[in-house]
């Protein structure tokens, strides 16, 4: 009974902590239609901010949350301003890509200016706690209460009282209407940045305060908690983003008590995808039905596909086959073994993504089904890599079809979403599910590729064996995509109704492309986990799949020369050029923020 | 001459409003039925609750004896129902052609539900030479499809569909639903945006269609196609059925000229309001 009341206490102090965050998510979607993927980055900047300011000023309390407020608010306008207000009138992804782009050069410039380990945030609060019926209360729950609730007050005042506020009101309930009354959208654009990232900073800072720690990598999964409590609350719904957050923290806290913190994370992605399953317009935005538009969840920017002759095409491969003859060292072979398997995932990626306009956030997760079937057949049941790769190709394809399934009916901005937390749900599984997975251990061991006795392992071998499997998957690929599954794939991504009304069955087709694609990626993930000898539930983690999305885009979707292309030069060029290493976030962040804005048809163009 | 298709009682409400309220009406094999009425009397929502794009709250659909207001969308087209929409929705990043073989997808024999999905991904990626004829033979029926509309999309067949002014893109709509070889066509205003030239061939082209004895449900605005066109019509305002019979009883029944007048009839014309 003591612990269920601290567990309470718990529940709803990060919940508060989320509220903050996710008010500024909702009320960003209010007026952009947009979910701000760099809002987590904001969220640690407070942090850091703050932390500079106790640690170089020694500022109190109050004046440290004044400056994070500031600095962030700042920061949130500068991000309307310089990456998104260009943006207005593209495809409605671009704007959600272009804060992804932003997040990863947000979160590598903190970890370049303040290291990648993480640091104290010491507080100086008073050491005393309050019993209540056997739980307790300390200072630090009640500030971030405070600030919780008083923040939430000053922003009903303002929202409701004051002619910004208004302002705010009408751009949310129609753009349009409210730019022909006089309204300064971007104006009201801009003040909704500056606000919402203001409390995303200070929800930054009272959780490192909380936890007594901050690093870096705390951004993604604050835009994720986010995210999920403005999907429960109903998107773009700022009361409803307070009591889903709140609902979240609870949950969280209850699991934790019941399973173990492990857990945490798992309850809230399985919250989203219930929520999304069975109530995607969340608990309060039931009037508005889920809108069904066409066009939305695709990055398609209406262009002539490059063509490239396959002379040309053949004549690369040859050549690529031919390169380990002119270049002994190992190490470029082992670059380009990387992209090639990075290429797989690509190929896979824009298929669905690009071909059937079903964008996927979570293809890491295919990656990682797929290695740890190979890796596990391959340790603990003494299965030959030579049965296990292809079988793990097989349960990626069936596995990851039956999970994104319950997400087939989903449009737009939701289903990216949903399959960025399926993506992490597998990652959480696989951590969980030790008796099976070996859980954080990980698996050791792995056995090198082989052939009956013929094991691959030279540099040349792996690097010719990667590139076949790349070369046949695009073969195929480009077969499929010229017969008329590729034909009706476009169709249903183009206008899912019109397809139906001619007989399309839509989810069939969507199984099809997850199914092919998850073939590709779990034979990628399966040869990774062969070459690495080693896994964990982080080796193919949401970062990756967010890569995977960043090669598409630049390839050109649905292109599979440009995936190629894509992969090599996101993730082969950077390995080449060691000095580039460093800054690779850095690089696929702005190479992702200018595609979005100056060549949303990719290198290749789109098909 | 019996019913191809039969629609009971057909009701649909949203919120408040009772956007088709118990509507009965009937096509026989080939006849040329309109459903005419002003904005918002329920013909667009009539044609969505046949389609099986939206859920009727009651009322049932029959087609060759077969209810079908309950099934989705990909089976109603798949037993010969098809349909245009009222704002046009081609593929904008298909070609022309591939727009039209869409229409033909549930002739593929590639795509018969049993052979299953793995099957079908089989097939398309082997091909054998059954599926290659296939194809071949969907192909050239989506050519002589286009050439029906003379040289208006022929020279375009490798376009994307988004590169076509509009006129064309109700064409390519037109030519994606025959492709379907449907046995009962819906036509939600194909003349709609259309000058006169381009009125006066399509309404060519839908006549020559009626002559070979396509079972066609017209809505249109424009009255005296309707007129010309069809065998029956019903006029629908507000939901409900207020006129029915050839298009002569039609034109002169009071309830017709009071709906489209208006009730009150203020500064407004029947000809303005047929032209829309």
């Amino acid at each position: 009974m003591n612990s269920f009341i601290d567990y309470t206490v718990n529940g709803l102090v990060i919940g508060n902590v989320y509220a903050l965050l996710a008010v500024g998510l909702a009320l960003i979607f209010g007026v952009a239609n947009l979910i701000n993927f760099a809002h987590g980055s904001v969220y640690t900047i407070g942090a850091y901010v703050g932390w500079a300011a106790i640690t170089f000023l020694h500022t109190p309390l109050a004046v440290t949350i004044l400056i994070v407020a500031l600095a962030c608010g700042a920061l949130g306008a500068a991000i309307e301003r310089v990456a998104l207000r260009p943006l207005q009138g593209r495809a409605r992804i671009a704007p959600l890509l272009a804060t992804i782009g932003l997040s990863f050069v947000l979160d590598q410039l903190v970890q370049l200016i303040a290291s990648p380990n993480p640091r104290a945030l010491p507080v100086d609060l008073p050491d005393w706690r309050i019993s209540i019926g056997g739980g307790s209360v300390g200072p630090m729950d009640i500030l971030i209460a405070g600030v919780g609730l008083s923040s939430a007050a000053l922003l009903y005042g303002f929202l409701r009282f004051t002619k910004l506020g208004y302002a705010v009101r009408a751009t949310a309930q129609d753009r349009d209407a409210a730019r022909q009354m006089g309204v300064n959208v971007d104006g009201v654009n801009s003040a909704v940045f500056a606000i919402a990232s203001a409390l995303g900073g200070v929800s930054g800072l009272l959780v490192g305060m909380y936890y007594n720690h901050i690093d870096p990598a705390m951004s993604f999964q604050a835009t994720l908690k986010g995210v999920v409590a403005v999907v429960i609350g109903g998107v773009g719904n700022v009361p409803g983003a307070i009591v889903g957050s709140l609902l979240l923290g609870l949950t969280e806290s209850y699991g934790i008590a019941l399973f173990g913190t492990t857990y945490r994370n798992l309850f809230a992605f399985a919250l989203l995808i219930l929520f999304l399953v069975v109530l995607p317009n969340g608990l309060f935005g039931g009037r508005r039905a889920v809108e069904a538009e066409p066009m939305t969840g695709t990055f398609i920017a209406p262009s002539r596909a490059l063509r490239v002759p396959p002379s040309v095409v053949a004549a690369l491969a040859v050549g690529a086959f031919a390169l380990p003859f002119a270049l002994p060292a190992p190490y470029m072979l082992q670059v380009l073994t990387n992209s090639w398997l990075a290429g797989l995932l690509a190929l896979s990626l824009t298929l669905v993504a690009g071909a059937a306009g079903q964008m996927s956030f979570g293809h890491a997760g295919l990656l990682a089904i797929g290695g740890y079937a190979s890796a596990l057949l391959a340790t603990d049941y003494g299965v030959t890599p030579l049965v296990s790769v292809p079988v793990a190709g097989v349960v990626t394809s069936l596995l990851g079809t039956a999970l994104v399934f319950p997400a087939f009916r989903l449009r737009g901005h939701y289903i990216a979403i949903a399959t960025l937390a399926i993506g992490e749900i597998v990652s959480l599984v696989i951590l969980n599910w030790e008796s099976f997975t070996h859980g954080a251990m990980g698996v050791t061991g792995i056995p090198p590729l082989s052939a009956l006795s013929y094991a691959v392992t030279s540099a040349r071998a792996v690097y010719w064996l990667t590139l076949a499997a790349l070369v046949a998957f695009a073969l195929l690929q480009a077969r499929l995509s010229s017969s008329h599954i590729g034909r009706t794939l476009r169709a249903l991504r183009d206008d899912e109704i019109a397809a139906r009304s001619h007989g399309v069955n839509v989810t069939r087709y969507k199984a099809l492309a997850f199914g092919f694609a998850g073939f590709g990626a779990g034979v990628s993930g399966a040869i990774s986990a062969h070459l690495f000898s080693y896994l964990n539930n982080q080796t193919f983690d949401s970062q990756l799949s967010l890569l995977a999305v960043t090669m598409a885009i630049l390839g050109g979707m649905g292109n599979i020369l440009g995936a190629v292309v894509g992969a090599v030069a996101l993730v082969g060029l950077p390995e080449a050029f060691r000095f580039a290493a460093e800054y690779r976030i850095l690089i696929y962040g702005v190479v992702l923020l200018a595609l979005v804005r100056f060549r949303p048809q990719g290198l290749l163009g789109t098909v | 001459m019996a019913a191809l298709c039969q629609v009971r009682g057909l009701t649909r409400r949203f919120g408040g409003v009772t956007a088709v309220d118990a509507l009965d009406f009937e096509i026989a094999q080939g006849e040329f039925v309109s459903l005419i009425g002003p904005n918002g009397a329920g013909k667009t929502t009539t044609f969505n609750l046949m389609s099986g794009l939206d859920r009727a709250d009651s009322g049932e659909v029959l087609f060759d004896g077969r209810r079908i207001e309950r099934l989705a969308a990909e089976r109603i087209a798949a037993l010969g129902v098809a349909r245009t929409f009222q704002h046009g929705r081609v593929f904008g990043n298909l070609s022309v052609l591939d727009n039209v073989l869409i229409g033909a997808h549930t002739r593929l024999r590639a795509t018969r539900p049993w052979a299953g999905p793995v099957a079908e991904l089989a097939l398309a990626l082997w091909r054998p030479r059954s599926v290659r004829e296939d194809y071949a033979a969907r192909e050239s029926e989506a050519r002589a499809i286009v050439a029906r509309f003379g040289d208006r999309l022929t020279p375009r067949l490798d376009h994307p569909a988004h590169s076509l002014s509009y006129a064309n893109r109700r064409r390519l709509e037109i030519a994606r639903a025959l492709a379907l070889k449907p046995r009962l066509l819906l036509l939600d205003e194909p003349t709609a945006g259309m000058n006169p030239t381009e009125t006066a061939e399509m309404e060519a082209l839908i006549g020559e269609l009626k002559r070979e004895g396509l079972t066609i449900l017209l809505i249109e605005h424009k009255l005296d196609m309707v007129m010309r066109l069809s065998d029956r019509v019903y006029v629908l305002d507000d939901g409900k059925r207020i006129a029915a019979g050839p298009p002569d009883e039609v034109r002169n029944d009071p309830a017709v000229i009071e709906a489209y007048l208006g009730h009150s009839g203020v500064g407004r014309r029947p000809q303005a309001e047929a032209a829309e």
